[in-house]
């Protein structure tokens, strides 16, 4: 028996009809054709599936559709307007924090909700906060930079150089 | 610094620019293989065995055709009315595209279940009900070559044992009189695990084939679209599908690293089935599926020897393999390389004497062999001589950094021709490893180390410092199934000055949207900002072999410098009509032509290409299009110093990586940024197997870490903040002087761990470990000698 679930997405109320057991990830992708979020494994390891639920960042592909009934979901999609970026966005491109992109939605996601947090992480506090999520590409350097730099920003200090540290 | 020779408005080779593809990945924009829907779109799942070695007795679809939603469920059977069952390998071996009779892995495909939705795919997978009669496997290599052995591919006829080819090259005779004369031999057997490239996104298809128009577009994650709709045409082509009626795309690709060059058997049932029925047919494997059945990578054992000098002269290498293919030899390598370009194995050093054997066997494991962010077997090459070059000083009781100095082959002795034969085209190894010692202080270390182990703690400093051979390749030697592997590249200019351009390559995640704009910036003076790249797609894109081996540099990106270049030719022709001076009377300093001693009479190339469509000189053909097919003249040999530092508990075993510095030479950079990207990404690949990542299996075959819940990817954690820098040497014989990196560091970086960590363990007469060195080897190492 489906289920009728009342959802807000990216702000946006939306009343839907799900298979109890469908996995959050799967609505978001393939009922509300949101493809930002991505799915990168099946034991709830990678991270490419994190969203914001209830402004709390989760892997999507671990939690079910009827779970997230009555509550609010920011997605990759939700966090700026088209053709603007914000800050964490703008330290991933200053950064250069992505190579195939297919991680970091999910990357982004994690990192919003990890500077409401601590606005002001250490290196340290940015690579265990974000170990719930692979990269297989940038060997994380540029991500920890992509996210100090949003802190900076964020927090209206200067921002460090982007140029890249080749010596 | 970089020196640039055009502004940051031109944004050519040298300037760090911000990413072109960045804002839509950033946006969630991306469009990757499982983003596409189709109208009808039916979804694929696959059942596969749970044994690594059986007879299949029956295979019972009842069930799984009751389950709502479920069209139909594919077996070997059916693909046989096709003769659609087998497929050929890279290799020119044969692999089951699903089994009739029996299955030689665990997880191999063994039916595909056919369903209007994902979820209705998965029930019927899981309703099928398979009776299997469970066989012996052969897992370990060393057993499969026993003359004894059970004959795994009876499918092949009069087929004996379960050798599959052997290889050699060197002087035989010749090391092994340099063997027997000299002062100091070592020796060491090491195994290169089977890993895995784990890419993030994993491997899928939408088959879409067009019964009206006969006609099949296939959207897949692959690294080379060009060569796959070859195959297609040459292995579809009896069921009556031609090349001109196939179009392969591929999309945004999330991650490759050579995983994406082989044709999985998803892939032809895809196709097998939405011929079939007519219908958009999508097959998105999953995580532990991508784990357990694609493109393994290395699985080399090897025994690498060293003769040399008591004063630490390298005198000659030897090297003997056994390369476990698993039940077929779907490796990626060029045709005539079975093992790859392991003959690089000699090394940066200057001797002339080697030999090199290889021989390869079946066993009840995946098939596969991929290229993983390497060029054909150079990762397995590295390690041996950069191992055995480290037990070398060892022995004699030499710095390891010393030794390699006195042994580097000099800048000036470039091009070198090696013991194998490879023309090393250009280098400077001295000037690398010097940077890298100073980066890392060295000699500071080495004093560290001594107070360090006057208190019994565990300090070591690692070194390798390797040449790679990239940029397959000269088209004498190199193909794939028979197509040389040149590469291309198409620009077109607009009226207006903005160009697009075609390759035959495909980015995962390289940047190729970013640095070939910067190479044609750099040639034709157009900003780099207004030139959109595009890969992928065979309808539009020029022929070409695709994105793996560190190749797009050195041929698709010479194809585009060169491809420039005729366009600056024909530049030159319409300046000379339009400022009415002959040719030679013109300079060219970017983006303009002016005349010799009059400056201010000049056109810019936007003003150029306008009057190409508008005001042409009689004679001349209209347009501003130019299209390479660039064959190179020879590999490009990068290269690297690279330094490690580890810290190891004794109580534990726990290895802290304290700092890596890596200097790398890729020749010129066209984005520095990009390339320092790359070289990061490389190492937290290389640290990867170097103490983390290996495939096991037990005896029967069944597969111990078949998910990243125990198939260890690094996290931000684990992986060490790197230190990169660079030396430049130019590749004589590339266009713009380029060599590829992106391989460099995966290649390069696990002997430098491993090197570090033996020389940690060295006071306790520890001379090796097997990679990955787990915190529980080095403990149990060390309480085998006593120490904990
Ligand atoms: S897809 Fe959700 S954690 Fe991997
Ligand atoms: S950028 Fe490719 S997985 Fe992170």
């Amino acid at each position: 028996m489906n289920k009728v679930i009342t959802v807000t997405v990216n702000g946006v109320q939306q009343v839907l009809e799900v298979e109890p057991r469908t996995l959050l990830v799967h609505m978001i992708r393939e009922i509300l054709n949101l493809t930002g979020t991505h799915i990168g494994c099946d034991t709830s390891s990678c991270g490419a599936c994190t969203i914001l639920l209830d402004g709390k960042s989760v892997k999507s592909c671990t939690i079910l559709a009827v779970q997230a009934n009555g509550k609010s979901i920011t997605t990759i999609e939700g966090i700026s307007t088209e053709g603007e970026l914000n800050p964490i966005q703008e330290g991933f491109k200053e950064n250069h924090g992505l190579h195939c992109g297919f991680c970091t939605p999910g990357m982004i996601m994690r990192i919003t909700e990890l500077l409401k947090d601590n606005p002001d992480p250490t290196e340290e506090e940015i690579r265990w906060g974000i170990s719930g999520n692979l990269c297989r590409c940038t060997g994380y350097n540029n991500i920890v930079k992509a996210v100090l730099y949003a802190s900076a920003k964020m927090r209206g200090v200067p921002t460090a150089s982007t140029e890249p540290e080749f010596v | 610094m970089i020196q640039c020779k055009t502004s940051k408005e031109i944004s050519g080779m040298g300037h760090s620019m911000k990413r072109k593809e960045d804002v839509r990945f950033l946006h969630g924009k991306g469009h990757y293989i499982d983003d596409l829907k189709l109208p009808g779109m039916l979804y694929m799942d696959i059942a596969r065995s749970p044994y690594a070695y059986a007879k299949i007795k029956n295979i019972d679809i009842s069930e799984a055709m009751k389950v709502p939603g479920v069209v139909a469920v594919v077996t070997g059977k059916d693909l046989e009315k096709y003769n659609l069952h087998w497929m050929p390998t890279l290799m020119s071996d044969t692999q089951m595209v699903l089994p009739t009779d029996t299955v030689m892995y665990q997880a191999q495909e063994v039916a595909a279940v056919i369903a209007t939705s994902r979820y209705a795919a998965r029930d019927g997978r899981e309703a099928v009900k398979v009776e299997y009669e469970v066989m012996k496997p052969v897992i370990d290599p060393f057993k499969a070559m026993h003359a004894d052995a059970p004959v795994l591919r009876t499918d092949k006829p009069g087929k004996k044992d379960n050798h599959i080819w052997h290889w050699e090259v060197g002087d035989k005779a010749k090391t092994e009189k340099v063997f027997k004369d000299a002062e100091v031999v070592v020796k060491q057997d090491m195994y290169i695990p089977r890993i895995h490239v784990s890419s993030i996104e994993t491997c899928g298809c939408v088959a879409d084939y067009d019964k009206v128009n006969n006609h099949l577009t296939m959207y897949m994650t692959t690294q080379a679209p060009h060569a796959i709709r070859t195959v297609i045409a040459l292995v579809a082509g009896h069921v009556g599908l031609s090349e001109e009626k196939i179009r392969v795309v591929s999309p945004d690709i999330g991650g490759g690293f050579g995983g994406k060059v082989p044709v999985y058997p998803g892939y032809v049932i895809a196709i097998a089935v939405s011929f079939l029925t007519g219908k958009p047919v999508k097959w998105i494997e999953d995580r532990s599926e991508n784990l357990q059945a694609d493109s393994f990578a290395r699985d080399y054992h090897i025994t690498a020897e060293l003769a040399g000098t008591r004063a630490g002269k390298i005198q000659a290498t030897r090297f003997k393999v056994l390369a476990d293919h698993g039940y077929t030899d779907a490796s990626a390598n060029p045709s005539k390389f079975h093992t790859g370009l392991f003959s690089i194995a000699t090394g940066s050093y200057d001797y002339d004497t080697a030999y090199m054997e290889a021989d390869a066997v079946y066993t009840n494991k995946p098939p596969g062999g991929v290229a993983y962010r390497c060029s054909f077997r150079v990762t397995e090459a590295v390690h041996a001589i950069e191992r055995i070059t480290d037990r070398f000083a060892f022995e004699i009781g030499m710095d390891p950094a010393r030794l390699r100095m006195k042994n580097f082959i000099k800048k000036e002795d470039f091009p070198w021709k090696s013991p194998t034969g490879w023309i090393y085209d250009s280098g400077d190894y001295h000037a690398g490893l010097k940077k890298a010692m100073e980066a890392i202080g060295y000699d500071a270390l080495r004093k560290e180390q001594i107070e360090k182990r006057k208190k019994g703690e565990l300090m070591g400093i690692g070194i390798s410092t390797f040449t790679e051979i990239v940029g397959a390749g000269p088209s004498k030697d190199f193909d794939i199934l028979g197509i040389k592997m040149f590469d291309s590249a198409e620009i077109r200019v607009h009226p207006t000055g903005k160009a697009i351009a075609r390759f035959g390559t495909k980015s995962q995640g390289q940047g190729h949207e970013t640095t070939y704009a910067q190479i044609i910036a750099e040639e034709l003076g157009i900003p780099a900002a207004n030139i959109q790249i595009e890969e992928g797609d065979t309808d539009t894109a020029p022929y070409g072999l695709g994105t793996y081996a560190s190749r797009s540099t050195p041929t698709a990106g010479a194809a585009a410098a060169v491809a420039a270049r005729k366009l600056r030719d024909k530049a030159r022709k319409i300046a000379a009509y339009l400022l009415e001076v002959s040719e030679d009377d013109l300079v060219w300093e970017t983006g303009k032509f002016y005349v010799k001693g009059a400056p201010e009479k000049s056109k810019t190339i936007q003003e150029i290409v306008f009057a190409a469509y508008t005001n042409h000189p009689q004679g001349m053909q209209a347009g501003f299009e130019a299209t390479h097919y660039y064959d190179p003249p020879n590999l490009t040999f990068p290269s690297g110093a690279y330094i490690c530092v580890v810290d190891i508990d004794k109580e534990t075993g726990a290895i802290h990586v304290r700092r890596f510095v890596a200097i790398d030479d890729c020749g010129h950079i066209i984005n520095p940024m990009i390339v320092q990207g790359q070289v990061h990404g490389g190492l937290t690949q290389g640290i990867a197997p170097a103490m983390y990542e290996e495939l096991i299996y037990d005896e029967d075959g069944n597969i111990l870490n078949g998910t990243l819940m125990d198939y260890l990817v690094p996290t931000a954690v684990e992986s060490p903040k790197w230190e990169t820098g660079h030396v430049v040497t130019p590749s004589p014989h590339h266009p713009i002087g380029a060599k590829g990196v992106g391989e460099s560091p995966t290649v390069g970086s696990p002997p430098a761990i491993v090197n570090a960590i033996v020389d940690a363990l060295s006071p306790y007469g520890i001379k090796h470990m097997d990679i990955p060195v787990t915190p529980f080897k080095v403990w149990k190492a060390l309480k085998e000698k006593g120490v904990v």
